[in-house]
């Protein structure tokens, strides 16, 4: 029981030291982020290694998950004669939910892990320190970079997954199964809304982008310097931007769809 | 020693430093002082704390006690920009080159330059072709980092650690691992820099044979004091048993073979435990 | 840094493939047009019951959406439910006699409004009022009437 206990205050601790060496983190690369925007140059590389390698997995998964969604809500909606309204399903699930959730869970395991390893490895084979003695600020040169391009990059490739999800249910639900097209597309704008579904629906990718970058960059930065360490803290990243993305897309969404 | 003044001639002067990681005390109220123009070792044992040493030179870490003092400025109460602008006067060589990975050998050695100058891109070529030159590797510029040996990787931070011309280079092990054709090729190189530019050096090494071969002075490190000190000639005549077993390499002395552990016979006896 | 150009190009395709795709979402998914307010004038009605209608639901003349229900509030003197409707303002025509009722898209659609245009020759202006409404139909209260008439009948 003693030892509970005494398990259970020393893993608050080091949470609560974490936590705080993470928004002291977190401050720094915000103040980072003003050394970048004169050198657009590491932007633009962040931009590639971050974006671009991730744009083939997020549509290619967009456009299967949106041909699902199609399948399976033609087969449920075809009970109550309602496919016309497949259109409505599919766009305001990827919109709302799968577009966002799915983009960073994604985006944490390609993206968030190959940050972490290459921060880690730069720690472990003393680059960053290195840096630092050559009076390089790493935060600034290595690390706000690569946050900007995360944060930038996760609203783009969300909207990507939802835009090329809807088309692939389209695909399916008036290609294959013969829900009428223009239905399918009349529904979907009448029933959602700009303001509710697409802009939540960017402010949730938004929010997930921050914190899977901020994640992935603290655990590289906070790694032990070790091989084990840096594959430890890859694990880490993957795991804890699930738990946050999932908390946090809860929240959102009590927040901003509770009172309908 | 003690309290002594700084003399007129060192560049980093060290005044009864302290400092401990955990419980482990690493430095124990030491002083030394580093000369101008000269090369000098830090010598010890592995796990003595040189590189943390080095590091708290750097201001990169924090000591609990003491000040240094490098050329007339209290490191660890300088302002971070004016510590930056110390640093780049200040080179250091880590063990590993700590080359960034992912750029070529001549975007390595001109990141320095592109960072904290606004030279046009032609005359950075020319700087860091001359100091490719310096350590022999011009030809090498277009290599990556994962394509070079450890030695040619250590010339070419080296190259990096020269590139903004500054007064003093650390060296972090500078002979560990290293062949001996590519280890001449460093000594050589330490040497001549340092005569030719006018740097101070200050190397941290465990090898006894090649360090003392160039260096001007030594302090010899162990337990978190300094146990030994003088030129080269001196530390090899002194009179204290334990400077002896280091520089001489005897298995047994004032430091045991064996790690402290209870004794052995009753070890072997005490069955039934896994470790 | 090698084929600088290249991933420039790469980057510069991908951020723009990204905001085509917030472009789709915002014109073709949803009705962005919606968002952005169409010039329309506003006229009311007052209901019995305006049942689960809702701000934003449609208002219809002969199946076509002319414009949205705006707000919804109870009147506490008459104890009516005043619905205020947006109309676009191409649709300046309709006659002062017009009949408001709230009808139901199918079985378990939504509610909306639907104006029935009478034959007067005057119009509606901004802030006019609909006089004759027909409130909406609660099934419940059909059903209970329904039962309690044939349990009449049978007496």
């Amino acid at each position: 029981m003693i030892q509970f206990l005494q398990y259970l205050g020393k893993s608050t601790r080091t949470s609560f030291t974490k936590l705080g060496r993470g928004t002291y983190f977190l401050l720094q690369i915000i103040s980072g982020i003003l050394s970048v925007i004169p050198r657009p140059r590491l932007l633009l590389n962040q931009m590639y290694s971050i974006g671009v390698l991730s744009f083939l997995i997020i549509t290619t998964s967009g456009l299967f998950v949106g041909m699902v969604l199609g399948l399976q809500g033609y087969y449920t909606l075809s009970d109550f004669g309602a496919e016309e309204t497949l259109g409505v399903m599919v766009a305001a699930s990827l919109v709302r939910e799968l577009g966002p959730v799915v983009t960073a869970l994604l985006f944490a395991g390609r993206a968030g892990s190959a940050l972490t390893a290459e921060i880690g490895l730069m720690k472990a084979t003393e680059q960053l320190s290195g840096m630092e003695m050559m009076a390089v600020d790493p935060i600034k040169r290595i690390i706000s970079p690569r946050f900007l391009a995360g944060f930038l990059s996760m609203p783009l490739l969300a909207a990507l997954f939802s835009a090329v999800g809807i088309i692939g249910g389209q695909l399916i639900g008036s290609g294959l199964l013969g829900v009428d097209e223009g239905a399918y597309w009349s529904q979907m704008q009448a029933n959602l809304d700009f303001q509710d579904d697409i802009i939540n629906g960017v402010i949730k990718s938004i929010v997930f982008g921050f914190v899977t970058s901020w994640i992935a960059l603290f655990e590289g930065y906070d790694t032990i310097p070790t091989s084990e360490g840096v594959s430890r803290a890859t694990t880490r990243t993957v795991v804890n931007s699930a738990f946050s993305i999932l908390g946090l897309d809860f929240i959102l969404t009590t927040l901003m769809f509770g009172d309908d | 020693m003690g309290n002594s003044a700084p003399s007129q001639n060192s560049l980093v002067s060290v005044r009864n430093l302290s400092f401990s990681r955990g419980d482990n005390k690493i430095f124990d109220d030491i002083s030394l002082d580093i000369e101008r123009g000269k090369i000098t070792a830090i010598m010890g044992p592995s796990g003595t704390g040189k590189t943390t040493l080095l590091k708290l030179i750097g201001g990169q870490l924090f000591p609990e006690q003491g000040s240094i003092t490098v050329d007339g400025q209290n490191v660890h109460q300088l302002r971070r920009r004016d510590l930056f602008n110390l640093r780049k006067r200040m080179g250091m060589l880590f063990q590993s080159g700590a080359l960034l990975t992912d750029m070529s050998v001549y975007d390595n050695v001109a990141f320095p330059l592109r960072e904290h100058t606004h030279l046009p891109e032609s005359m950075i070529r020319t700087l860091v072709l001359m100091k490719l030159q310096a350590v022999g590797l011009r030809g090498a510029r277009e290599l990556m980092p994962n394509e070079l040996s450890g030695g040619m990787a250590r010339r070419i931070a080296l190259a990096r650690a020269i590139a903004l011309d500054p007064m003093m280079i650390m060296y972090d092990e500078p002979f560990t691992g290293q062949d001996p054709i590519s280890m001449g090729a460093l000594v050589h190189l330490i040497k001549s820099l340092n005569n030719i530019l006018g740097l101070t050096s200050i190397i941290v090494s465990h090898d006894v044979h090649d360090t003392s071969a160039i260096a001007d002075y030594i302090y010899v490190l162990s337990g978190g004091k300094i146990v030994g000190q003088g030129t080269p000639k001196e530390i090899q005549q002194s009179k204290s048993e334990w400077v002896q077993q280091f520089m001489t390499g005897a298995p047994d002395g004032p430091v045991h073979f064996h790690y402290p552990a209870k004794d052995y016979v009753d070890d072997l006896l005490s069955s039934g435990k896994r470790y | 840094m090698q084929h600088t150009s290249t991933q420039d190009t790469l980057v510069g395709l991908f951020v723009a493939s990204g905001i085509v795709g917030l472009f789709f979402l915002a014109l073709q998914v949803s009705n962005l047009s919606s968002f952005v307010e169409e010039d329309s004038y506003t006229i009311t009605a007052r209901f019995e019951n305006s049942g689960g209608l809702k701000i934003k639901s449609p208002v219809s003349a002969s199946g076509v959406k002319i414009g949205k229900v705006s707000n919804i509030s109870f009147d506490p003197d008459t104890y009516q439910s005043v619905v205020q409707m947006s109309i676009y303002s191409k649709y300046n025509t309709l006659p002062d006699d017009t009949t408001a009722s709230i009808f139901t898209a199918g079985l378990l659609g939504e509610q909306y409004v639907n104006l029935e245009p009478g034959g007067s020759d005057i119009f509606l202006q901004n802030g006019g009022k609909v006089e004759i409404t027909q409130s909406a139909i609660i099934l419940e209260k059909a059903i209970g009437q329904f039962l309690f008439k044939s349990a009449e009948e049978k007496k």
